[in-house]
């Protein structure tokens, strides 16, 4: 068989940036999440609420290292297999990727060190400004990031002078058409991760009854975002679909799996799309209601797959289905947040168990819609890198020939099994541990934590074997 | 818009200063790695790491501030350069990322020890000899067309890149045993000072046959050093310098003293090679000018990195103070 070295390329850039993004989407809620624990304690000073925030941090340190390791490898990916989409827009990316970088780390040096180590030497409101900060400093990081990736999507600002493209408005290359809703869906896609997390872990521990004070806390605020932030999120998420409507009129058809330009369009609840022959088997769909939700009309007419050559559309199968998955998991999210309410005004949330182990149960589910949602956006913007502009094909490295791609392709996947499964298993020692064993902050405690590392992990004190306490 | 003043040169200069921060930072630390399996005992170990275990981290800041700078400022250097060496570059960040992992492990593991022990020592090696062979294929030069690498898989893997390779394994060595002399006392010390000699013998007989072969393989070196001589002689008379400074060091059984030598060989060394092959920033063919970004681009983000740089440098030696003295056996770092 040959070997198919953009192909390769894609599966592994697909593999590295889904493994890096599942670490920053859960990081940017959390760290959000911190800052307001700090705020809360330094307003009430009930001590259960540091108890909180320091538990969460421990939790924050090691998932911001996982992110840093995975990271590294980003910031090569771009070079190694696609060169020629480097090479001939470095003068947009080039800038805008170096800002992420330069962002993250001067987080780092400034604010992250005081949160994980800072707490007792610090004045109480220069730690609160620090917890702040960091979670301002994750926004702006995932602003720089999705400011480029929007850009490969509704490229603007820029022009060719020969071969290269040269910027010639950075205001309409930065903030270009797609950014506004890919950052707020993208931002609440975050806090939805975060709220998730802590809710199933929280709800765990009740059921454990470990920590009951500070978890029903936790649970009970947390509960309360769920129910703004999942419909909101739907809201959002039909913007977002609406603006890729005006700009990528075959993704939305892809997501659709609307081939046929027309009226009258039926949303799909089930379908499997076959690319060969044009057209889908096994229909199942409500009538019009892609026409209103698209067009606001039930004759209103929708783009579809027909629109676009054969050799310009996207791969229907994945981007219908992974959109499914996405809208799916957000309607189950909406669910189990009005569940919680309804339990709440009957007085029965804190003695309803099958409702925490629902919650336990969904604490992965936001890591799956984020990537499923990513799914859609990305593979639906085939076979265009940037869209209109440059193709898979034409940003590819040329020097790259299948068997390389293949080899660092398997090499990642085993090196990031490897240091997945380590993390993942630490993470669990840590939840395992939970916020019973915190050392108070005392003078001793004080004074061998000045003398140990000031890095992410360091900031947990878990030891990584069984017994080993 | 008409660029005002060139910002090439000053882009030249930060993308080398980070290059020369990170090769004596992260060298010193890697060296650790390298030492690993030849140290005295298992607390050796544990000094060795922890008198690298708050700062090795930031020094792989420079790295990654390196690889993004050079895509904003010099795209062509990101586009030929990672294609170029592709399998080298998976292996060095594969080599990094195991020897990360185990600082954070390694410390809080006990029955694993040995695992996380392996780990950060292949790690090292493998980061520090593919580094090696960057240079190497560096000074060999790339085999471009049209602004495209257009060589083989493995043009970067020459004998010449693996003695390139060989020599950063002994150089990185060589800053990580001086290293430890400034960080440790007692028989850790004494280690370190006993395998200093040896590890500066093997540095300089690399740096010497590099010295010869490249201007062989090079019309331009060879044109920049003997056509006429000048003031870059005072280069290699430097190194020769901190070669003499460091063994008296080393016998006199000084603390700080051979780290900073070694130091000096590294500058001197590095600003030799610079001005080798400078302007070609891709050799053979294109000079830094043919490899900058538009100049809109150079300056937005030289912008965001004027207000950074003295953030990270104040913090690094904020860090760097934090930790100073001597690392003893069995307190530190958990």
């Amino acid at each position: 068989m040959e070997l198919d070295p953009i192909f390769l390329s894609r599966l592994q850039f697909a593999f590295v940036v889904s493994f890096h993004a599942i670490f920053p989407v859960f990081t940017i809620g959390l760290a959000s999440f911190i800052a307001v624990l700090e705020g809360i304690y330094l307003k009430t000073q009930n001590p259960v609420w540091m108890k909180l925030s320091q538990f969460w941090t421990k939790v924050f340190a090691v998932v911001f290292g996982m992110g840093v390791v995975s990271g590294i490898v980003m910031a090569f990916q771009f070079g190694t297999n696609w060169s020629n989409f480097s090479y001939i827009s470095a003068n947009f990316l080039g800038p805008i990727l170096s800002y992420e970088v330069v962002t993250a780390f001067f987080l780092e040096a400034a604010f992250l060190g005081v949160l994980l180590f800072g707490r007792g030497k610090v004045p109480p409101g220069i730690y609160w400004m620090s917890a702040v900060l960091v979670a301002v400093g994750t926004f702006i990081s995932s602003f720089w990031i999705l400011s480029a990736n929007s850009w490969m999507h509704t490229p603007a600002g820029v022009e060719f002078r020969g071969e290269l493209l040269y910027v010639t408005s950075w205001l309409e290359a930065i903030f270009n058409a797609s950014l506004p809703y890919r950052f707020a869906h993208m931002g609440l896609a975050s806090f939805l991760t975060g709220g998730f997390v802590v809710a199933g872990v929280s709800a765990w521990y009740l059921l454990r009854g470990r920590e009951v004070e500070a978890n029903r806390k936790a649970l009970s605020m947390t509960l309360w975002l769920l129910l703004i932030l999942t419909p909101l999120q739907a809201y959002v998420g039909d913007l977002h679909g609406l603006n890729t409507l005006e700009h990528q009129p075959a993704k939305v058809a892809a997501m659709e799996g609307n081939w046929e330009t027309r009226g009258n369009v039926p949303l799909l609840l089930f379908a499997w799309p076959d690319q060969e022959n044009q057209t889908n088997h096994l229909e199942v769909g409500i009538p019009n209601l892609a026409s209103i939700i698209l067009k606001h009309s039930p004759d209103g007419v929708v783009p579809g797959l027909d629109m676009v050559p054969r050799e310009e559309q996207p791969p229907v199968w994945v981007v219908f289905w992974s959109f499914r998955v996405m809208v799916g998991l957000g309607l189950l999210m909406i669910a189990v947040a009005v569940t919680g309410l309804v339990l709440r005004l009957r007085g029965k949330l804190w003695s309803t168990p099958w409702y925490f182990r629902v919650l336990q149960v969904m604490s992965i589910t936001p890591f799956i819609a984020v990537l499923a949602g990513w799914f859609t956006t990305e593979i639906g913007r085939g076979p265009w890198l940037i869209y209109g502009i440059m193709t898979f094909a034409e940003g590819v490295t040329p020097s790259l020939q299948g068997w390389m791609a293949l080899t660092t392709l398997i090499g990642y996947i085993i090196v990031y099994a490897l240091v997945f499964s380590g993390g993942l298993y630490y993470l669990m020692r840590i939840l395992r541990d939970g916020m019973e064993y915190q050392p108070a902050h005392d003078e001793h405690s004080t004074q061998t934590t000045t003398l140990r590392a000031k890095r992410p992990f360091s900031a947990a004190d878990v030891p990584f074997e069984e017994g080993a306490r | 818009m008409e660029p005002v003043f060139d910002l090439v040169p000053i882009w030249a200069g930060i993308i080398g200063f980070g290059i020369i921060m990170y090769v004596l930072m992260d060298g010193f630390d890697l060296g650790q790695g390298i030492l690993f399996p030849f140290a005295p005992s298992e607390e050796a170990r544990d000094v060795m790491m922890n008198s690298v275990a708050p700062v090795w981290d930031g020094n792989e800041t420079w790295l990654v501030l390196g690889g993004a700078g050079l895509l904003a400022a010099f795209p062509l250097v990101y586009s030929v350069f990672l294609p170029a060496l592709y399998l080298g570059v998976f292996l060095m960040l594969a080599g990094l990322i195991f020897r990360g992992v185990a600082f954070e492990f390694r410390f809080k593991a006990k029955t694993s020890r040995y695992l996380w022990n392996w780990s950060f020592a292949g790690g090292s090696m493998l980061a520090t000899f593919a580094q090696g062979a960057v240079v190497g294929a560096y000074i060999q030069g790339f085999e471009t067309e049209n602004f495209r690498y257009v060589g083989g898989a493995f043009d970067w893997l020459t004998p010449f890149s693996i003695l390139t390779g060989f020599g950063m394994l002994a150089g990185y060595a060589l800053l990580g045993s001086t290293w430890l002399i400034l960080k440790s006392e007692g028989y850790i010390q004494q280690w370190a000072y006993k395998i200093t000699p040896y590890l500066l013998a093997a540095v300089v007989l690399v740096f010497g046959i590099i010295s010869i072969w490249t201007p062989m393989i090079s019309d331009l070196v060879r044109a920049r050093w003997f056509d006429q001589i000048s003031l870059i002689w005072l280069l290699p008379v430097g190194a020769f310098l901190s070669v003499v400074v460091l063994l008296r060091a080393v016998m006199k059984r000084q603390d700080g003293m051979p780290f900073v030598a070694t130091m000096a060989l590294f500058v001197f060394t590095y600003l030799g090679l610079a001005v080798s092959k400078l302007p070609y920033i891709v050799p053979p063919n294109y000079t830094l000018w043919d490899a900058a970004s538009a100049h809109s681009s150079q300056l937005f983000l030289l912008i965001g990195l004027l207000f950074v740089i003295p953030f990270v440098l104040m913090y690094t030696a904020w860090t760097y103070w934090v930790f100073r003295g001597k690392v003893k056996a069995g307190v530190g770092y958990h």
